[in-house]
């Protein structure tokens, strides 16, 4: 009975971590990126998404964003999103490309508070989306918040 | 008062696709964390950062970004830019308790 109790607990564990809640779950992540897709159905090509495989330190972790994609005016890429699975918001950043780029690269340093999912989502000037996620290991997290 | 560095090459040629790097001095402070006396602390976030071209009387915005709480504290955004004219790049990052900073760079060509 003891080792059902222990299941029991673990299996109930996530509901009770989603009660206290100041991280996004799942869900969150999702619908934020649906909001950002708004209907177009991405495709899962053309972004290389760069973040080392394992972090030391959650704080302050590099990204690089770069999509394999023309910046000629009639057809370019207009938008590149991040978004993360498991701090308390699902966005990271939203930045907003124009033919002038010539490129469509970025890079910035995120926060991750622990081991998740980073997806970037890129939108190009005649609509279609362009998806790569990644998985991140975090061994210290960023410090988002304190319980 | 922020300080804010703004890296472009060296010497860029005409047509050259650069990359511009702008790195600024804030607390991206998330408003999740607590201090020491279990305080929250409040959310003081850069939103927004832009870089404009000035080239003449035309001002034309060539990036901008939307900046929330997962990006890390002294916020580094890297992009590049096409250099085929010359002109002034303005950036401004704007956000929480009325921040705003600016800079401006020339684009200049070798000879």
């Amino acid at each position: 009975m003891k080792r059902r109790a222990a299941l029991v607990s673990i299996a109930l564990a996530p509901v009770v971590w989603g009660a206290r809640g100041a991280h996004a779950d799942e869900a969150d992540f999702d619908k934020a990126m649906r909001s950002f897709l708004a209907g177009a159905k991405p495709i899962e090509s053309r972004v290389t998404l760069r973040i080392e495989p394992l972090v030391d330190n959650g704080n302050s972790v590099p990204v690089t964003v770069a999509v394999d994609h023309p910046m000629a005016a009639d057809l370019h890429i207009r938008e590149i999103a991040l978004f993360n699975e498991k701090n308390p918001q699902p966005d990271i950043a939203v930045f907003q490309l124009t033919p002038m780029n010539g490129r469509a690269e970025v890079v910035t340093r995120i926060r991750l508070a622990g081991t998740q999912r980073v997806a970037a989502i890129a939108r190009a000037s005649d609509g279609q989306c362009y998806l790569r996620t990644l998985d991140v290991i975090v061994t210290t997290a960023a410090c988002v918040e304190m319980d | 008062m922020a300080a804010a560095i703004i890296s472009l090459p060296a010497a860029i040629r005409r047509g050259d696709i650069v990359t511009v790097r702008a790195l600024i001095q804030h607390p991206m402070e998330t408003g999740y964390r607590r201090d020491a006396g279990g305080i929250l602390l409040p959310r003081d976030l850069i939103r927004r950062f832009t870089c404009h071209v000035i080239e003449g009387d035309a001002r034309m915005l060539a990036f901008s970004a939307e900046l929330h709480a997962a990006i890390a504290a002294n916020p580094l955004i890297a992009f590049s830019l096409k250099a085929d004219r010359d002109c002034v790049l303005e950036f401004q990052w704007s956000g929480d308790n009325g921040f705003v900073h600016r800079e401006s760079r020339s684009v200049r060509f070798l000879a």
